[in-house]
C-alpha cells in the first residue's frame, strides 16, 4: 500500500478510482501521518485508566481513578521520571544504557541540600531569593558534571555503559551516604519547595489557561509552518481535513487539560490559611480556588519540548540517531562519536539533577535514599515508550507516555488497594509484556 | 579499454600518498607503499583479502591514521587526520560496508555529518530532500523511496545512495571501494558509466577490486598489493589480465614473470 501510495504522482485533487482506495483507517492514517505505536500507546493508557476507574467502582463502590484529583497527583507523580526518561531516550538510541540516574538524584538532591539548609543560610540569610536559584543551579551542575564524567568514562576510557553506571549506582548513593551522614535534610527553601508542586506550587486558574492558549497557539503554527514549507519544495500537502484534524486535537487536549487541573480545588484547610495569611474573608458557601497546573508538570513539558526540539531538529539529534544505527558509519561521516557519547551522559545527568529538584522538593527533604531504584522505572518508561534496546529508534513523547502508564499502573493499583508486593508483580510484568508486543508490531510492520 | 584517453601525468599528481605504513599490533598493514592519482584517472587497487588494500586508502580517507609516512594533495603537504579533514580536502570515499546509517532516509545519510540548517542553526529536512530528490534523480531516476529509512531499500538503491553522498559535494579524489560487490548486472553498468562521467569530469579516482575484468575495464593504472607491500603499479595498456593475476598471486612484477 505504501508502494502505490509512493508511486502515484502528488496530485490530492485526483483521487484513485474507488475500487483501489484504501480503507477509511488506513487513508487516515496516511493522510495524517500519526504514528500507529503511539496511538497503540495512547489506547492502551486510556484502556488502564477507565480499567482502574471501573475497578473502584464496582469493587469498593467508588471509582477514584478518573477524578482531577487523582490525575493531578499522577500528573505530579509523573513528572519526575518523566524528566529523566526524556534524557534516558538519547542514551539508550546511542545504544548505551544509565543504571546511575536514580543514584545521580540522591546525591544531587543531599548537595542542593546541604546549600540550603547549611551553607548558603549562613552566608545569605535565611530566606534570601538567590538561594534557591543557587541551588537549582547546582543540583543541575551536579548531575551534569557526574554524567559528563561517567561519559568520558565510557567514550574514552572504552567501558562498557553498564559496568561504569552500575558502578555509578552504587558510588554516588554512597557518597550520599556520606555527605549527609544518613540524615534526612530538611526543610527545604521555601520557594524551593514550589518546584515540586503542592498547592502552592501550581499556577492557579488563569496561568493554567494561559499555558493552554500559549501551547494551542504553539500547535497552530507548527502545523500552519509544515504547510509552508511542503509548499515551498513543492512536496505533496497533507489534506487540509488531516492536518485540522491534527490541530484540533493537539488543541482539544490541551484545552481538556487545562479544565481538568482547573477543576481540582484547594482543599479548605488550605484555603483558610490562604485567605488568614492574605486578608481576605472566606465567605459563608466557601471559596474555590483552584490549583491549576503544577510546577513540576510544567517543568516537565518544557523539558519535553526542548528534548524533541534537540532531537528531531538540531545536527545534535541527527548525531545521536546516526550513532544508534551505525556507529561505524557515524565515525566515517565526521561525527565525534566520542564527545557525542559524553554530551549525551552529560545531558542525562543534568535531567537527574532537575528530576533531584522536583523530587526533593516534593518531599521538602533530601535523604540519600531519593530516587532509589528510579533507573529502572526511568529505562521502562522510555523502553516502554518505544525506545529499541538495539539502538537507532525512540521518542521523546513515547517516553513520557511510557513514564505515564508506569505511573498510572502504580497510583492505581495503591487506589483499588493492592499491596505493594503485587504491585512490583504487575509492574514488572507489564514492561516484559510492552516490549514484546513492541516486538511483534516491528516485526508485523517490517 | 583499448581506446583509452591519455592521461598526462608530467604535472603534480592530484594525491600522492608517500611511503606509508601502518601497523595493528605487530602485524603490518601496511609496509612502505607509495602509491599516486593524477586528474581525470582511475587507479585500480588490487590484492588479496587483507592484502591491505581497504587499510591504505582508510588512511586516504582519514578513518586511520598512519604511523609513518606523508599524503601530497595537489602537491601540498595535507594532514589528514579524521574523516572530516579528508573531507575538507574533497576527497569522498564509498565503503565496501557503505556505511550508511540503517534507521536514517536518504536525504540524512546524504547529509550525514554536513547537514543544511536554516538560518536560526535547525535541521533544513525540507531543503535537503529536496537537493536528494536532485542528485538522486540524476543518479538512479527509478529511486522513489525518500520517506522511509534506508534499510527499508534494496542492495542497488543502498548503493546508489552511498555514491550520491560521495558524488553531491564536489569531490575531487573519490575512493571507491569494491563499489560493485553487492550489484547486479545492470547497476554495476551504471556504476561504470558513472565512473567514466566522473572521469571526464576530471576527477580521480581510487578503485578497490577483486574482480580484474572490472579493473581492466575501468581503470588506467593498478597497482597491486601483498602482504601489506606494494609489489608494483602498471598501466593497464602495458599487461595481461596473466600479469596481473601473477602480481597478485606470487607478488611478482610481468617483467620477471617474463624473465
Amino acid at each position: 500500500m505504501t508502494d502505490s501510495t509512493a508511486a502515484t504522482p502528488a496530485s490530492p485533487s485526483n483521487p484513485p478510482p474507488a475500487a483501489d482506495r484504501p480503507g477509511i483507517w488506513s487513508r487516515f492514517l496516511t493522510a495524517t501521518e500519526l504514528d500507529t505505536r503511539l496511538i497503540g500507546m495512547v489506547a492502551a493508557l486510556a484502556l488502564i485508566w477507565v480499567g482502574f476507574h471501573m475497578y473502584g467502582a464496582i469493587v469498593n463502590n467508588f471509582g477514584a481513578f478518573l477524578t482531577p484529583r487523582n490525575l493531578w497527583n499522577l500528573s505530579v507523580q509523573t513528572s519526575s521520571i518523566g524528566i529523566m526518561a526524556t534524557g534516558m531516550v538519547l542514551v539508550i538510541i546511542t545504544r548505551h544504557i544509565d543504571l546511575s540516574v536514580g543514584s545521580i538524584l540522591g546525591f544531587c538532591a543531599i548537595v542542593m541540600g546541604m546549600l540550603q539548609v547549611y551553607i548558603l543560610p549562613p552566608i545569605l540569610g535565611l530566606g534570601h531569593p538567590l538561594i534557591w536559584i543557587i541551588a537549582v543551579l547546582a543540583g543541575i551542575l551536579c548531575g551534569a558534571i557526574i554524567g559528563a564524567f561517567q561519559g568520558s568514562l565510557i567514550a574514552y576510557g572504552a567501558i562498557p555503559a553498564f559496568i561504569v553506571t552500575l558502578g555509578g549506582l552504587l558510588v554516588w548513593r554512597g557518597a550520599a551516604f556520606l555527605i549527609a551522614r544518613g540524615e534526612t535534610i530538611s526543610p527545604v527553601d521555601s520557594t524551593f519547595a514550589l518546584l515540586g508542586g503542592g498547592p502552592y506550587g501550581a499556577v492557579g486558574a488563569t496561568g493554567s489557561w494561559i499555558v493552554g492558549l500559549v501551547v494551542c497557539g504553539g500547535i497552530i503554527f507548527g502545523v500552519l509552518n509544515g504547510r509552508r514549507q511542503r509548499t515551498k519544495f513543492q512536496f505533496k500537502q497533507r489534506p487540509v481535513w488531516a492536518d485540522s484534524f491534527l490541530a484540533l486535537l493537539g488543541c482539544g487536549a490541551t484545552i481538556g487539560a487545562v479544565i481538568l487541573v482547573n477543576s481540582y480545588y484547594w482543599p479548605r484547610g488550605i484555603v483558610n490559611q490562604w485567605a488568614a495569611a492574605n486578608d481576605v474573608v472566606v465567605p459563608e458557601t466557601g471559596l474555590q480556588i483552584s490549583y491549576g497546573f503544577a510546577i513540576p508538570v510544567l517543568i516537565l513539558a518544557v523539558v519535553a519540548v526542548g528534548m524533541n526540539f534537540l532531537l528531531t531538529r538540531t545536527r545534535f539529534g541527527r548525531y545521536v540517531f546516526a550513532i544508534g544505527g551505525n556507529p561505524e558509519a557515524a565515525a566515517l561521516a565526521g561525527i565525534d562519536t566520542k564527545w557525542m557519547t559524553v554530551k549525551i551522559f552529560a545531558i542525562m545527568g543534568g535531567l537527574a539533577g532537575l528530576a533531584s529538584v522536583v523530587a526533593s522538593a516534593r518531599l521538602n527533604s533530601a535523604t540519600n535514599a531519593l530516587g532509589t531504584l528510579d533507573e529502572l522505572y526511568v529505562i521502562a518508561a522510555a523502553v516502554i515508550g518505544g525506545t529499541s534496546l538495539a539502538g537507532g529508534v525512540g521518542t521523546i513523547f513515547g517516553a513520557i507516555l511510557g513514564a505515564l502508564v508506569m505511573q498510572s499502573l502504580q497510583s492505581g493499583m495503591v487506589l483499588i488497594g493492592f499491596d505493594a508486593g503485587m504491585q512490583q508483580v504487575v509492574v514488572g510484568s507489564v514492561l516484559v509484556l510492552a516490549v514484546f508486543l513492541d516486538i511483534l508490531y516491528r516485526r508485523k510492520s517490517k | 579499454m583499448a581506446e583509452q584517453t591519455t592521461i598526462d601525468r608530467s604535472g603534480t599528481p592530484l594525491v600522492e600518498m608517500r611511503n606509508i605504513s601502518i601497523a595493528f599490533g605487530g602485524i603490518q598493514a601496511v609496509d612502505n607503499v607509495t602509491v599516486d592519482l593524477y586528474p581525470g584517472e582511475v587507479v585500480g587497487l588490487l590484492g588479496h583479502n587483507g592484502a591491505g588494500k581497504s587499510t591504505l586508502i582508510k588512511i586516504l580517507s582519514g578513518a586511520y591514521a598512519a604511523d609513518s609516512g606523508e599524503i601530497y594533495v595537489n602537491g601540498e603537504k595535507a594532514e589528514i587526520n579524521n574523516p572530516r579533514d579528508a573531507r575538507a580536502y574533497n576527497i569522498e570515499t564509498i565503503y565496501q560496508t557503505l556505511a550508511l546509517a540503517d534507521n536514517l532516509d536518504a536525504a540524512s545519510n546524504l547529509f550525514l555529518g554536513r547537514e543544511l540548517t536554516t538560518r536560526a542553526g535547525m535541521l533544513d529536512d525540507a531543503q535537503m530532500e529536496a537537493e536528494a530528490r536532485k542528485i538522486m534523480h540524476r543518479l538512479n531516476p527509478n529511486f522513489k523511496k525518500f520517506a522511509e529509512p534506508v534499510s527499508a531499500l534494496s542492495g542497488g538503491q543502498r548503493q546508489s545512495v552511498a555514491i550520491a553522498r560521495a558524488v553531491y559535494f564536489d569531490a575531487k579524489i573519490l575512493i571507491m571501494d569494491e563499489p560493485t560487490a553487492a550489484l547486479g548486472p545492470q547497476e554495476t553498468q551504471m556504476v561504470a558509466e558513472l565512473v567514466q562521467e566522473l572521469k571526464r569530469q576530471g576527477l580521480g579516482i581510487f578503485l578497490i577490486s577483486h574482480d580484474i575484468a572490472d579493473v581492466m575495464e575501468l581503470c588506467d593504472r593498478v597497482s597491486v598489493m601483498k602482504n601489506g607491500q606494494l609489489v608494483g603499479t602498471e598501466k593497464v595498456e602495458d599487461v595481461t589480465d596473466d600479469d596481473i593475476l601473477g602480481m597478485i598471486i606470487l607478488g611478482k612484477k610481468p617483467g620477471q614473470a617474463a624473465a
